[in-house]
């Protein structure tokens, strides 16, 4: 079914998708920023996909990928953990994009065909910015308020782009990998 | 960077003079972040014409603890502390769906009995949960009894969730692979002792509110809101059943054992406070419901059979005896662990953990009794080694008490999460709220606000 849904998305925009794949079983579609907005609409108002819910936007910053710090002791266990016998070990999961700091990555569901898509947006640090979902979800408002609250990721067209979590005088984006994590900053409330 | 101000804050104005020459005014009014009604803290700021609310801006954020960005930092059985402080009213559903979430992404997976542990659990958490927001809806309307009720009722669930977990509020009973130890003997006797007195406050409850005229009158036809409005704000759970729309993750991408045991899913027709207060009572019968069949179904573990045990030997005992090498006194041994940790020796472990050992702690006795126990164990908790999932990412919903908790995994390969990231169901009805509440009036915001359910913990991560 997956594969189904992956196939209609990539028959309908051959230009958009940069590659699509299933990783445990989340049917994935990576994309041009340039064509979320359509993509995105296409798979709300397609009858056979009516992925009418979405359910996260959420951004991963992945400039720290793979660079975390060495085994104390040891080295690598090579970390292969068997997989079960459900969840086939054959799909590989390709791997972070390839030349974008930033993945906003979005989750869609559809009541009435019961399956899910998620969509990953490369977008580049020196340009953090992807079309604002708004206009066909209201729910996406605040959700992207939080994208930008936390990585710094703009998102073109939405009506109020907004600090949501943090007070407005916070400096940064929390969860930027190269914010530390016990960095301080006095807590200053807003003047009214 | 400039920063938008927020459109509501300058809005104030004095509109031009009506016909009769009086002048009107709007007028702001600032509700919380400090305020009774406010469950924890956020901060509605309401524009008001009269009593009637023109516009609304709410701010949250009051609460933010930083999960995502601790997630990060901790290995991945670590993170499962601070699931509880998530929803703190259903911790072990938090606990749940992360380590599913985490499961899914090794590629393992449960024991059925573990995942009937968990389901089961999960539900007297919902229970709780829902008892928790009726109560509390219905205190700030003026019904203090059925508030106390209600808390009494939650006291017995807890006794359980005590009994399993040792912990009332800050559970960490899941762990990745498996849960921390087995159901203690007699649970089932207890949970159908605990539901009857649930049952009976239910009763009571809902004798004191349902046909109540006072409570009616606040709830019918307030904080009303459509399907297609629900679906497109991303809400979830009993606020988007009251609408009439029947998605429930249990029910539609079942995940445990949902599929296998039987329940209804009770949906409203009108969406407003009034069929979602009756939804959430008809969900926790159907929570209990399935509480009593996942007890009937649950396969034997040792647990339920009169665990034939070995030799107890005290842990503390087990460990003086292994450091001086006496391995033959404690062979065939079984530890005797704290109340809680019971069923977690050898005896217990493969019904309640999977047999990955890269990623489940061994059972007591292999710890302190053997130095493959021992190396595995060390193996884990090491700093930099731990659970180490294959590069990749994984998304998980599970049904939390108020709506579909996602949690979005990706990991790089090391002993702690690269990302981690919550769908916190109470976020997106949330961001509805500003419009439920435009057009009311200020009194129906307390009736709205309460049927949102919003957790701080949740909310503001």
């Amino acid at each position: 079914m997956e594969n189904a849904l992956l196939e209609s998305v990539a028959n309908r925009f051959p230009d958009a998708g940069l590659a699509s794949y299933t990783y445990r079983g989340d049917a994935t579609v990576v994309l041009r920023r340039e064509s979320l907005l359509e993509v995105a609409r296409f798979l709300k108002e397609d009858s056979a996909l009516q992925m009418n819910f979405l359910v996260d936007v959420t951004a991963v910053d992945y400039s720290a990928f793979g660079k975390g710090p060495a085994p104390a002791f040891f080295a690598s266990s090579g970390v292969s953990v068997r997989p079960s016998p459900q969840i086939p070990e054959s799909e590989s999961w390709p791997g972070p994009p390839d030349d974008a700091r930033f993945a906003v990555v979005y989750h869609f569901y559809s009541m009435t065909h019961k399956h899910r898509l998620r969509l990953v947006v490369p977008t580049p640090e020196s340009t953090p910015e992807v079309d604002s979902l708004t206009s066909l979800w209201p729910g996406a408002n605040w959700l992207e308020r939080e994208v930008w609250d936390m990585f710094g990721i703009r998102f073109a067209g939405h009506p109020d782009l907004r600090r949501i979590l943090m007070y407005e005088e916070f400096e940064g984006h929390a969860l930027r990998k190269d914010y530390p994590v016990n960095k301080r900053q006095p807590l200053i409330g807003p003047h009214n | 960077m400039a920063m938008q101000k927020s459109p509501m804050v300058e809005t104030s104005s004095i509109s031009e003079p009506d016909a009769a020459g009086l002048e009107t005014r709007d007028m702001m009014l600032n509700i919380g972040p400090a305020h009774p009604a406010m469950h924890g803290i956020i901060r509605i700021i309401a524009k008001l014409e009269g009593e009637q609310i023109e516009a609304a801006d709410v701010e949250i954020g009051y609460l933010h603890r930083a999960f995502e960005k601790m997630s990060e930092t901790v290995d991945y059985n670590g993170v499962v502390p601070y699931t509880d402080r998530l929803n703190y009213v259903s911790p072990l559903i938090n606990n749940m769906g992360y380590c599913m979430a985490v499961e899914k992404l090794l590629g393992i997976s449960v024991p059925e009995r573990c995942h009937y542990v968990r389901v089961i659990m999960s539900e007297i958490s919902r229970v709780s949960d829902h008892l928790t927001c009726v109560g509390a809806t219905a205190m700030e309307l003026g019904a203090f009894t059925v508030f106390l009720y209600m808390i009494k009722a939650r006291e017995y669930l807890w006794e359980l969730v005590e009994k399993v977990t040792g912990a009332r509020l800050t559970v960490t009973y899941c762990r990745v692979g498996g849960v921390k130890a087995d159901l203690p003997e007699g649970f089932a006797e207890a949970c159908s002792e605990a539901f009857k007195e649930t049952r009976k406050v239910l009763e009571e409850s809902s004798a004191l509110l349902t046909r109540n005229r006072i409570f009616a009158d606040r709830m019918n036809d307030t904080g009303a809101i459509s399907a297609e409005d629900a679906i497109s704000f991303g809400i979830t759970g009993p606020f988007l059943r009251a609408t009439g729309a029947t998605y429930d993750v249990r029910k539609d991408c079942p995940y445990a054992v949902y599929d296998q045991i039987p329940f209804e899913v009770p949906v409203g027709t009108r969406g407003d406070n009034m069929d979602r207060y009756l939804v959430r009572m008809e969900e926790m019968e159907q929570s209990m419901r399935i509480v009593e069949t996942a007890l009937e179904q649950i396969p034997g573990g040792p647990v339920l059979v009169n665990p034939e045990t070995g030799r107890p030997i005290p842990a503390a005992e087990m460990v003086d005896l292994a450091k001086v090498g006496n391995i033959d006194a404690i062979s065939g041994g079984c530890a005797v662990v704290g109340p809680t940790l019971e069923g977690s020796g050898r005896l217990y472990h493969p019904s309640i953990a999977t047999d990955e050992k890269r990623a489940v702690f061994p059972a007591k006795e292999d710890t302190y009794g053997n130095i493959e126990g021992l190396m595995r164990q060390f193996k884990l908790v090491m700093h930099g080694h731990g659970v180490r999932p294959p590069n990749g990412e994984a998304y998980f919903p599970v049904e939390g008490a108020n709506g579909e908790l996602g949690f979005y995994v990706v990991s790089d390969g090391a002993g702690n999460a690269y990302r981690v990231r919550v769908r916190p169901p109470c976020f997106a009805i949330m961001s509805a709220l500003s419009m439920l509440l435009e057009g009311e009036m200020i009194a129906d915001m307390v009736p709205t606000f309460g049927s949102v359910n919003m957790i701080g913990g949740e909310l503001d991560r």
